[in-house]
């Protein structure tokens, strides 16, 4: 069948139905959300209908610029640490066998899959004194009694990185399966080693995806909403902890609606980016 | 052979970065007494049958699969149709619920959950637990999405022309050769779906959380009140789910071709 416009208006039937549904079930919540994001705060209720702007007012204060830096500071790092981890594996797991890389994709989904709530959970068993991963080097000799290593900033990163960890490789591996093996090969040929290679060719012909796959692991570290508060103490909270906890526990629906509409701002804007990034690649 | 040692090596750091919070979870998991200590003292399955058991986490387990089961029907359902018609129709402007379908997957779910929220509790339907399913429908739609897409893009045009040239008409030909070609990936875009429904916490938190305990919402409560084994008995069950929903993709269907352009197209 080949495709063709659509001739007569029943041609668009299909598009009824998940048309619909998209506007409104994602279209109108998302606009609602931004006009939520005008309106009072009720305490009694979701909120009263108004137009102020102090709910993005508010983000002009010590406190919000504090929780701002440190959610982008933390989601940087993430991004690093991920990509710095993730790319030399993703490029070894290619040049294995195929029921190798099966196996391994599964591994990734299935962690990838993990609730949040289970990934705070099994680090802070993890980094607990009594089950904790201390118990083995007090066993080893390493250390004289268990502690507990959390909360800390060290437990919030890792356990991000756990988190963001598969989706890195994952968003890695179709751009390196289908990297040309010739260029490598040219390179081994003219006598330079695998290591040598992988620095002074691949990493510099996927200049762009290793780009593109820091912001896009920097948007999804964004959105961890968990980990900061199960594994790190209140200063280690970020944007989209502080969102949930305004939303939920403190019932003011209109300042995290603001918070909200930031962060889509600030995602859409990096998400732009990658495909800039993206879009120069392919002209290359 | 150094450089065999060493990759091996790596994968195995990455493999036990990867592994080791699941074996601590796995071992406290069969702790005999509530108590939080690995290596585990005694053994004992019970915590595992505290999940059937117990009238709450069951009520959580049935809460839990029964979102995830209608969440992922409604996904399906919305990107079936799209999918077909972007591949059946020259409509450029059609791309725009393409885009759309795959929003809430990128932004942060923060983002979708509050959108959520503040629509059902501005409609007044906040709470009603079918709302669960349609907001878990609308978050997910992306995965049956993209790999429909990919199925309906794997189709060779001509065999569809062929059926058309034989007299067949578009719901014969839909029918008869494109729904069993697509099939292998509407049933992987359900599988996906599915998963990550029974997985979600933010979006069931906001949109039912006060009326419904999901088995992860049940897991982040039990959390806050302190530590049973049972959580942990939980968390292993769902590894062990989404590893043979995954597995049982890559044994029946091509995985690597289905991440190959997952991420591509996302």
């Amino acid at each position: 069948m080949r495709r063709e416009a659509p001739k007569s208006l029943a041609d668009y039937a299909p598009l009824v139905f998940p048309g619909l549904m998209l506007i409104v079930f994602f279209v109108v919540p998302f606009s609602t959300m931004i006009a939520v994001s005008f309106f009072q705060r009720d305490p009694a209720g979701f909120y009263t209908v108004a137009f102020t702007l102090d709910n993005y007012g508010r983000f002009i204060s010590l406190f919000f610029g504090r929780v701002l830096g440190f959610s982008l500071m933390l989601s940087v790092l993430v991004a690093i640490c991920c990509v710095a981890i993730a790319f030399p594996f993703t490029y070894l797991l290619t040049k294995q066998s195929r029921k190798v890389q099966t196996v391994w994709l599964v591994v990734l989904l299935s962690v990838l899959s993990l609730s949040e709530v289970i990934i705070g959970f099994a680090w802070s068993t993890l980094f607990s004194r009594t089950a904790g991963i201390t118990n083995l080097f007090v066993w080893l000799g390493l250390m004289n009694e268990p502690v507990a290593l959390l909360p800390s900033f060290g437990a919030v990163l890792t356990g991000m990185v756990y988190q963001a960890l598969p989706y890195t490789v994952l968003v890695l591996y179709p751009a390196l399966v289908r990297l040309d093996p010739t260029l490598l090969e040219a390179a081994r040929t003219l006598g330079s080693s695998p290591v040598r290679a992988f620095f002074n060719v691949v990493v510099p012909a996927l200049r762009n995806t290793v780009v593109a796959t820091v912001i896009m692991v920097f948007v999804f570290a964004l959105g961890s909403y968990l980990l900061p508060q199960i594994l790190g103490r209140p200063q280690h909270w970020t944007l989209s902890v502080l969102i949930t906890d305004q939303a939920i526990y403190q019932s003011n629906m209109p300042f995290a609606a603001a918070m909200a509409v930031f962060l889509v701002l600030i995602s859409l804007a990096l998400v732009g980016l990658t495909l800039f990034a993206g879009r120069k690649e392919n002209a290359l | 052979m150094r450089q065999t040692f060493l990759r091996r090596l790596y994968f195995f750091a990455v493999g036990l970065f990867l592994a080791l919070p699941l074996i601590v979870v796995a071992g406290v998991s069969v702790n005999e007494k509530q108590d939080l200590t690995f290596p585990p003292v005694g053994f004992s399955m019970s915590w595992y049958q505290q999940i059937f058991a117990d009238p709450e986490w069951r009520r959580a387990l049935i809460a839990s699969i029964l979102l995830a089961l209608s969440a992922a029907a409604i996904a399906v359902a919305v990107a079936l149709p799209l999918a077909w018609f972007l591949w059946r129709r020259i409509a450029p402007w059609a791309n725009v619920f393409q885009l759309l379908g795959v929003a809430p997957f990128i932004l942060p779910p923060v983002i979708t959950a509050l959108g959520m929220l503040t629509f059902w509790a501005t409609s007044g339907l906040y709470g009603q637990p079918w709302t669960a399913a349609i907001s878990h429908g609308i978050f997910f739609v992306t995965l049956p999405l993209v790999t429909l897409s990919l199925g309906f893009a794997s189709i060779d045009r001509s065999l569809v022309e062929a059926a058309a040239t034989m007299g067949a008409d578009d719901r014969t030909v839909l029918r008869t050769v494109v729904f069993p070609l697509i099939l292998p990936y509407l049933v992987s875009g359900y599988a996906f779906a599915f998963v990550l429904s029974l997985n979600e916490y933010i979006v069931a938190y906001m949109t039912v959380g006060f009326t419904i305990e999901t088995l992860p919402i049940k897991i982040f409560n039990a959390l806050r009140y302190g530590y049973t084994p049972t959580m942990a008995a939980v968390s292993i069950f769902f590894v062990a789910v989404a590893a043979l929903v995954f597995g049982l993709i890559a044994r029946f269907g091509d995985i690597r071709k289905l991440l190959g352009a997952m991420a591509s197209e996302g």
